[in-house]
C-alpha cells in the first residue's frame, strides 16, 4: 500500500511537473499543440491489400469533433514528409513528402532528399502523385500513379486510450484503470495522409527505421 | 520576438531574392524550390508526451533523431524511474539504461519482411498497425516489471480496439464521425 502510495505521489508529481497530456502524439509540444503542423499519429505497417507494398500513416490536427471536422483544413505551408533511413544509422535516406496545394495533396518520392536534418526542399524531380483532398462525408478519393496510392481527408481518429482515467491516475483520484475502460478518443476525428508505396521502393534493408515530420514553408 | 526574428529572415529573403532576381545570369528560383523547417516529429507513440519535460518539448521535436539519443538518453532514464521507482527490468529484459536508451532516438522501425506490428506477443517492434494497442504495451513496459505482472492496475488501460473497424482496403482508417 505504502509503495503503490508512493508510486501515485510520483506519478502525480511527474505529471504536474509535465503539465502531461499522453496521448500518441497529440498536442505534445506548445509550439505545435492546435496548429497545422500538429502531428497526433504515425503509423506504417504492411499493406493489407497487397505484401510487396508498405503503408504510411500521419493524422494531424486531433481531437476534431465532428461539427468541426468538414471546416477543418491541411496547410498548404506545411509539409508532411515520411523519413526511411535503411542503413541504420537514424538519418533519412529517403523521403516520402506530402503537400496540399489548390484542394490536392501531391506526393513526392521516395527520393534521396537534397539535405537531410531539420530543413527540406520539395524533392520534385520525380514527379508527384496527386489526388483531391477528400471532403468530409465524401467518399474517399484515392490517387495512383508509380505503383503508388494517396489518399488525404478527415478520418475517424484510430488511437484509443482511457486517457480520461488516466488523469484521474495523475492526479491521485484513482488508483488504477478501470475494466472496461472507456475510449477518451471515440468520437474524434482526424485529418490524415496516407500514402502506400512499393517496399521496392525503399531500399533492400529487412528493417527500416522510420518516423514522419511537419516542416512549415519558410 | 518570435515574430520579430520571423520578420527579419523575411526580410533578409525578400533582399536576397531581390538581389539575385536583378542578375539576368541567374533566374529566379522556382517556386518549389521553397524551404521548410521542421516544427513536429514522431516516430514511436508517445514518446515525446511521457518522456520529455515541458521546457523540452519544442526542442526533443526540433532535434534529427540521430541527435536524440546522445541530448535525451540519460533525461528519459530519470524520467522512467521518477515514474515507476521500483523499475528494475521490463518484460523484454532491458534495464532502464538499456531501455530509455532505445527509446530516445525515437523512430519506429517497421520490417520489410515479414509482420509489421508494434508488439503481438511474439513480434516485438516490427512497425505500428492501425489496431495495435501501443499503450497497453507501453504501459506493461514502463510499470510491468519483468514478468509483466507489477502493478497490475497501471499496465492496461482495458481499452482494446477502436471505436470504428479498419477498412481492409486502401486507406484503411475508418470514415470519419
Amino acid at each position: 500500500m505504502k509503495k503503490k502510495n508512493l508510486l501515485l505521489t510520483a506519478l502525480a508529481l511527474f505529471a504536474t511537473a509535465a503539465g502531461i497530456v499522453w496521448a500518441a502524439d497529440h498536442i505534445d509540444a506548445p509550439a505545435v499543440t492546435s496548429t497545422t503542423s500538429d502531428i497526433t499519429d504515425y503509423y506504417a505497417f504492411q499493406s493489407p491489400e497487397n505484401p510487396e507494398n508498405m503503408v504510411f500513416v500521419a493524422n494531424l490536427q486531433g481531437l476534431l469533433d465532428p461539427a468541426a471536422t468538414a471546416s477543418a483544413k491541411f496547410d498548404e505551408q506545411v509539409m508532411i514528409e515520411f523519413n526511411i533511413d535503411n542503413t541504420g544509422d537514424a538519418v533519412e535516406d529517403l523521403v516520402i513528402q506530402a503537400i496540399f496545394q489548390d484542394g490536392k495533396i501531391l506526393a513526392y518520392g521516395p527520393a534521396v532528399p537534397s539535405e537531410t536534418g531539420l530543413v527540406s526542399r520539395i524533392e520534385s524531380e520525380g514527379g508527384a502523385v496527386e489526388a483531391e483532398i477528400t471532403a468530409y462525408n465524401e467518399s474517399a478519393i484515392v490517387g495512383s500513379g508509380k505503383g503508388m496510392k494517396v489518399f488525404a481527408g478527415p478520418r475517424d481518429d484510430p488511437f484509443f486510450f482511457d486517457f480520461a482515467r488516466y488523469s484521474d491516475i495523475i492526479a491521485g483520484n484513482a488508483a488504477s484503470f478501470n475494466n472496461p475502460g472507456s475510449d477518451t478518443f471515440a468520437g474524434t476525428n482526424v485529418l490524415s495522409v496516407v500514402i502506400e508505396v512499393p517496399k521496392s521502393m525503399l531500399g533492400n534493408a529487412a528493417t527500416l527505421n522510420t518516423w514522419v515530420e511537419s516542416k512549415r514553408k519558410i | 520576438m518570435k515574430n520579430s526574428l520571423k520578420t527579419g529572415i523575411l526580410a533578409f529573403m525578400a533582399i536576397a531574392i531581390a538581389f539575385t532576381s536583378c542578375n539576368d545570369d541567374d533566374p529566379i528560383a522556382p517556386a518549389d524550390n521553397s524551404r521548410y523547417m521542421q516544427e513536429d516529429q514522431m516516430g514511436r507513440p508517445a514518446i515525446n508526451t511521457v518522456f520529455v519535460d515541458a521546457a523540452e518539448k519544442d526542442k526533443f521535436n526540433t532535434t534529427t533523431p540521430s541527435q536524440q539519443g546522445p541530448s535525451f538518453a540519460d533525461k528519459f532514464q530519470s524520467k522512467l524511474l521518477a515514474l515507476n521507482p521500483g523499475y528494475t527490468n521490463n518484460a523484454l529484459g532491458l534495464d532502464a539504461e538499456t531501455f530509455t536508451g532505445i527509446l530516445a532516438t525515437d523512430v519506429l522501425t517497421v520490417s520489410t519482411e515479414g509482420k509489421t506490428t508494434f508488439f503481438d506477443g511474439t513480434n516485438v517492434l516490427t512497425g505500428r498497425a492501425l489496431a495495435d494497442d501501443v499503450i497497453s504495451v507501453e504501459l506493461l513496459l514502463i510499470f510491468g516489471g519483468p514478468e509483466g505482472a507489477a502493478n497490475p492496475g497501471l499496465t492496461d488501460d482495458n481499452v482494446d480496439a477502436n471505436d470504428k473497424a479498419f477498412l481492409n482496403v486502401f486507406p484503411y482508417l475508418a470514415t470519419p464521425h
